[in-house]
């Protein structure tokens, strides 16, 4: 399942993608894609396609946020949790307009991001203890903000605009900032001093510290990207469905580290790739999209329960793949 | 006379109450090369990570250029001018070459990215210096050890520190990466920078040192030019004794008579492994040490590696016992009478958390259980046994074997392996970091065990300690065994020119 | 301070030197719990109506005990330095079978067999969610989070397409008597936490297998090199904590005469890695403090309880519980950094 020694130029031209490892999830994209494309009618329509990049923009947002963090060696357990009380505290704001309701759910998650970077940098609790104290607190406090009950948006203000519209009535907004968020994400990662570190810190975080490196900078960073990339992404969910979600997001974050997982960024840092993770992300909604066509051509019928399980089964095929293909390159370390 | 570049005058630092520095000094003068020697323990290492801000100073005083300074992280030190490689390598094996020379550094284009053409840039050009050539875009970690070694001195020198550290460079060099880093060592100086050189092979230092600081005990007892000192001298002031004393001394505690050795019981043909091990032939007897000499990476851990079933045999016979076995793990080496104390104690060896009675018996459990249940009593009785007759110190049995001293845990891991009977002992570094009392112990304990006819294959970097410990001595280069020496007769000079000796060149040094 | 004579090395185990002191701490942790849990209770007594009555005992015990059950092998996994993601999913597993197999035309003809076949069966089941879970961990070398990734994502769906979805009640009192029968006052299902707490803690601390479990956590490398069977260790360790977790959904299902696929076990993994950690495990592995897992399996119910009890809504005491992890945690952490 290797890919073959690649020309060097072409090497070159494919490194934005990710580089030669990452490259297998963009081929399983594409095939699946044109799967998709070839087999049922409506797969390229407007509707899907619009529909599908919007519910994904906010798995996008969080699956990146969660690899930078997953790159550092660390993981973030509260992001689901984050996005819910972003939602509710965006839904609870949008009467005053998007261009306060969007601050501010970021701010809520910029908020979490800064709890957990403290209890992981300042206290230095291990970032699965301290994410999940954050989850639990995060979805606490949703759940009390909102009375554990949706909280509606003010359809009048321009809130639901972001998610709601769409360019040419195909492209949502929402996943046109997710893509920017994207982009910012991998120009740190690729043409930063900060995340360079980011990237060190995950691969050997003494001798990062030792090669005088800022690692506590580059610690809080991510953290704090996570959390802002799950507020905007709570965001979305206020805006695009009408309504903040106190008990939404559950598992959210487990659905991220699988993303980044598929994108071939590997749990223990120093590694990994924003745009391969993208494609993780996209790759785990398209198997759902996908099932969805294949119960309306009604030739199978397939629960909506098939569908996790299937996701599972997924997972499980991507992980064998990737120790098979780690499995050379470990031994010789 | 010129004023130091650097100087620190009693630096004091204790861990947990317990001093590892008493009262240490050190003078560097600017463009000069000076050695840091003492023996493992000694506090060379913590009086470098004081002066690199790993560690903050208890008291003392740190002049730099004349001025005091604070140091507080190791981002200050390279503030100031201070480069260090350490002695285990601080690089991320996981990121490309050029990115381990430039981070923290990299060049900016105007727009503040980094600039990864002019990083390439300089990468390349400060390896040129070395005269080696690297795919820059390759994960530092696929490279070997030796040239990870020289990314990180060419990391350092780029950075145009004024003092450079080097804590033990050449431990994984071969003598022409040594020759070469010399070569660099030398360019630098004549620049005018002033390096702090860390080496255990003393014989280098007369090669490249102006001056030498000698510590012991956390203190630093003696300062000089090294023309006018000699290699006796140096080692008589780094254990603290008379030079002719030590002439004197004769052998170490683990000599043994040469009894009669019994039956062969290990016997390797043409062994090797899939990590390195080309060629191993090997015949250790009962109530007989033999030694593994060679230089780092010469294939000496290897071999006990393959032996003990934890790399993958790929070629030759071992033979155990008379019958010829195929050991696929720890376990079935310690089933076929094999046991094995590894080099690293603190990754390979001891379980932290665990008690003293606990890691003792942790390899003998299978023996003391029935139906799965362990028998206490009797692992009480026999740790206690251990305890006494290998002079462990510690408040009991129970006590988590973190909280003992590095040469009581090894005493502890040594009852490990001891408490199996085993037929075969082996031993990678043996007393390496642990003090002269504990190791002397650990020494005549290990030949009382050979007295008794245990046969052992000792591993030791330690010159002396192979030379009048070990019966005959097989030297390995390049993960072949290229030569034996008998001994007695071996000298320490037979021995490094045994090892360093190119192995087509036929005639065995020994003999005579 | 004496001079110390010069062949001595910096402290490193000199001639000398005295043994080094035993700082009794291994219990100081479990016995702060202890402390913490009595004033709470003392606490409850004064400010919380009823807190002394059997019921209150009796709700409190039914609640706590599928979290104890679980922790307990949770414990046993974050052991060996992994984590279980998938318990919840393994609960609603086990507890979608039992129902479907005590009410098959089968086990409504052989009311005797069918009962046991429905308690029997799942667990088994659940046994071998646990063996795939270490065979990825420990042959393949997946990590834990990861490889128990995959039955919390598709275990719940398996349960969920088991039962199409649907909320499946029952009457069979025989087995809702695991839920709600009392002995001596007490829940069943209080007494079988209680009996496996013991066991296992007998099991850590009196076998082989709970030498080199601690041992396999505390620094495998070393436990392979001295012939520890690492595999087998973790496969069985995976396995344990998946049957507990079965067992833990039968208990779930017979409390309620009801099986939902949906809601049973759901967010258990966080409430057993809570109990786990409260109770003094370490995510590095290498400890086991099974009392001190029950313990604290019992701590973050009652404080949730009192919270609740007085007024304080439901929803805040999972900010409560944040602060109690972190605050674990910490004291944990700075013990180790000393």
């Amino acid at each position: 399942m290797t890919t073959a020694p690649l020309d060097l130029n072409l090497r070159r031209y494919m490194r934005p993608l990710g580089g030669g490892t990452h490259l297998t999830v963009w081929v399983a994209l594409a095939l699946l894609i044109l799967l998709g494309y070839l087999r049922y009618d409506n797969f390229l329509s407007a509707y899907n396609i619009s529909s599908f990049l919007g519910y994904n923009s906010m798995f996008v947002l969080i699956s990146v946020g969660m690899c930078l963090v997953i790159m550092t060696g660390g993981i973030d357990l509260s992001v689901g949790a984050v996005a819910a009380l972003a939602s509710v505290t965006a839904a609870l704001l949008s009467p005053l307009g998007l261009l306060v309701a969007l601050p501010a759910g970021m701010l809520t998650g910029l908020v979490a991001g800064a709890i957990n970077a403290g209890l992981i940098v300042g206290l230095r609790l291990p970032p699965f203890m301290a994410t999940l104290a954050t989850m639990l607190a995060a979805r606490g406090t949703s759940l009390v903000v909102s009375d554990r009950q949706a909280v509606s948006v003010d359809w009048s203000s321009d809130f639901t605009a972001l998610g709601m519209n769409k360019i040419a009535s195909i492209l949502p907004w929402t996943i046109v900032v997710a893509i920017l968020v994207v982009v910012v994400a991998w120009y740190i990662l690729e043409k930063t001093s900060l995340g360079r570190t980011v990237l060190a810190v995950g691969g050997n975080a003494e001798a990062a510290h030792l090669m005088g490196l800022k690692t506590s900078r580059a610690l809080i960073f991510v953290y704090l990207f996570s959390g802002a990339c799950a507020g905007l992404a709570g965001v979305f969910l206020a805006s695009g469905y009408g309504a903040g979600q106190p008990l939404e997001g559950q598992g959210w974050e487990l659905a991220a580290i699988a993303a980044v997982v598929v994108g071939g960024t590997l749990l223990t840092g120093g590694m990994g790739s924003v745009p391969a993770t993208v494609a993780g992300a996209l790759l785990f909604g398209l198997v759902f999209n996908l099932l969805n066509f294949e119960n309306g051509l009604g030739v199978i019928s397939l629960s909506a329960y098939w569908q996790s399980v299937i996701r599972g089964a997924f997972l499980l095929v991507v992980i064998l793949l990737q120790v098979r293909l780690a499995r050379p390159a470990a031994a010789k370390a | 006379m010129t004023e130091p570049l650097l100087q620190m005058t009693g630096i004091q630092k204790a861990f947990a109450g317990i001093p590892a520095l008493r009262e240490a000094s050190l003078r560097i003068l600017p463009g000069e090369v000076h050695a840091l020697v003492g023996q493992n323990g000694a506090g060379k290492s913590t009086l470098i990570k004081i002066l690199t801000g790993v560690y903050r100073r208890d008291a003392g005083e740190v002049l730099w250029q004349g001025r005091p300074v604070d140091l507080r992280s190791p981002r200050d030190a390279q503030g100031v001018g201070i480069a260090t490689i350490y002695q285990e390598l601080t690089l991320v094996p996981q990121r490309t070459v050029t990115e381990n020379i430039v981070l923290g550094y990299e060049p900016r284009t105007r727009w503040g990215a980094i600039d990864w053409r002019a990083a390439d840039a300089r990468a390349r050009e400060v390896l040129s210096r070395f005269g080696i050539e690297l795919d820059l875009h390759r994960a530092l970690g696929s490279y070997p050890t030796a040239i990870q070694q020289l990314v990180a001195i060419g990391r350092a020198a780029s950075m145009e520190a004024k003092l450079l550290i080097m804590d033990e460079p050449t431990s994984s060099l071969d003598e022409r990466e040594v020759e070469t880093l010399f070569g660099v060592m030398r360019a630098l100086k004549a620049r005018g920078t002033s390096i702090l050189y860390v080496s255990h092979f003393l014989d280098e230092l007369f090669a490249v040192c102006d001056g030498v600081t000698i510590m012991r005990d956390g203190r630093t007892v003696g300062e000089t030019r090294i023309a006018d000192t000699s290699k006796l001298d140096l080692i008589a002031g780094m254990l603290g004794r008379d030079p002719d004393e030590i002439r004197a001394a004769g052998r170490t505690q683990l000599s043994t008579d040469q009894t009669h050795a019994g039956p062969v019981f290990l016997e390797a043909k043409g062994l090797s492994s899939d990590r390195r091990l080309r060629r191993l032939d090997l015949e250790v007897r009962a109530g007989e040490i033999v030694g593994l000499a060679g230089l780092l990476g010469s294939g000496r851990t290897e071999s006990a590696r393959a032996i003990f079933g934890m790399d993958k045999v790929t070629g030759g016979t071992l033979r155990v016992g008379g019958r010829d076995v195929r050991l696929s793990s720890p376990r079935d080496a310690i089933d076929a009478g094999i046991a094995f104390l590894t080099e690293d104690r603190k990754v390979e060896g001891i379980i932290p958390d665990l008690s003293v009675r606990e890691n003792l018996t942790l390899a003998l459990l299978p023996r003391l259980s029935k139906m799965g249940i362990v028998d206490e009593a009797r692992e009480r009785q026999i740790v206690q046994g251990f305890i006494k007759a290998l002079g462990i110190r510690t408040a009991d049995m129970d006590q988590p074997i973190r909280e003992l001293s590095g040469g009581n845990q090894q005493k502890v891991l040594l009852g490990r392996w001891l408490a199996l009977e085993p037929k075969l002992l082996i031993l990678d570094e043996p007393t390496r970091g642990v003090d002269v009392g504990a190791k002397l112990e650990i020494q005549s304990i290990i030949a009382k065990h050979v007295e008794q006819g245990c046969a052992v294959l000792l591993i030791s970097s330690e010159f002396e300690e192979l030379i009048e410990g070990a019966h005959n001595i097989v030297v390995l280069q390049e993960g072949r065994s290229v030569r034996k020496l008998n001994n007695p007769g071996v000298t320490e000079a037979s021995l490094i020119h045994a090892i360093a000796e190119p192995p087509d060149t036929p005639h065995v040094e020994a003999a005579e | 301070m004496s001079e110390p004579s010069s062949l001595t090395g910096r402290g490193l185990g000199g001639v000398g030197e005295a043994p080094a002191p035993r700082r009794s701490r291994v219990n100081r942790r479990f016995l702060g719990l202890v402390v913490a849990l009595a004033a709470l209770i003392l606490l409850n007594v004064l400010l919380t109506p009823n807190f002394l009555a059997v019921q209150t005992l009796a709700v409190n015990v039914s609640q706590v005990s599928t979290v104890a059950i679980v922790a307990l092998g949770m414990t046993l996994v974050i052991a060996t330095g992994g984590v279980d993601l998938s318990v919840g999913a393994v609960m609603a597993v086990s507890g979608a079978l039992a129902p479907l197999i005590f009410g098959s035309a089968w086990g409504l003809a052989n009311p005797g067999l069918g009962l046991l076949a429905a308690i029997v069966l799942p667990l088994l089941v659940a046994m071998c969610c646990g063996l795939f879970n270490g065979t990825l961990v420990s042959f393949l070398g997946v990590q834990p989070i990861i490889a128990t990734l995959i039955l919390f994502i598709s275990g719940r769906g398996v349960a969920q397409v088991l039962t199409n979805g649907n909320l499946q009640t029952f009457s069979n009192p025989s087995f809702t008597w695991l839920g709600t029968g009392r002995i001596l006052g007490l829940p069943v299902q209080g007494w079988i936490a209680i009996l496996l707490t013991l066991v296992v803690a007998l099991i850590v601390r009196k076998t082989i297998y709970g030498r080199y479990l601690l041992s396999v956590g505390g620094n495998e490398r070393a436990a392979a090199l001295a012939g520890t069977p690492v595999a087998k260790v973790k496969i069985a360790t995976y396995a344990i904590a998946s049957t507990f977790a079965g067992l833990a959904g039968l208990i779930d299902v017979a409390i309620n005469s009801a099986s939902d696929a949906a809601r049973v076990g759901n967010l258990m993994e966080l409430d057993a890695i809570a109990a786990a950690v409260v109770g003094g495990a370490a995510l590095s592995g290498g400890r086991a403090p099974i009392l001190g897992t029950l313990l604290g399996a019992i701590f973050i119910q009652l404080v949730g309880y009192t919270l609740i009890a007085n007024g304080v809504p439901d929803e805040a005491t999972f900010i409560v519980t944040a602060a109690i992890i972190v605050i674990a945690v910490y004291l944990q952490d700075s013990r180790r950094r000393t």
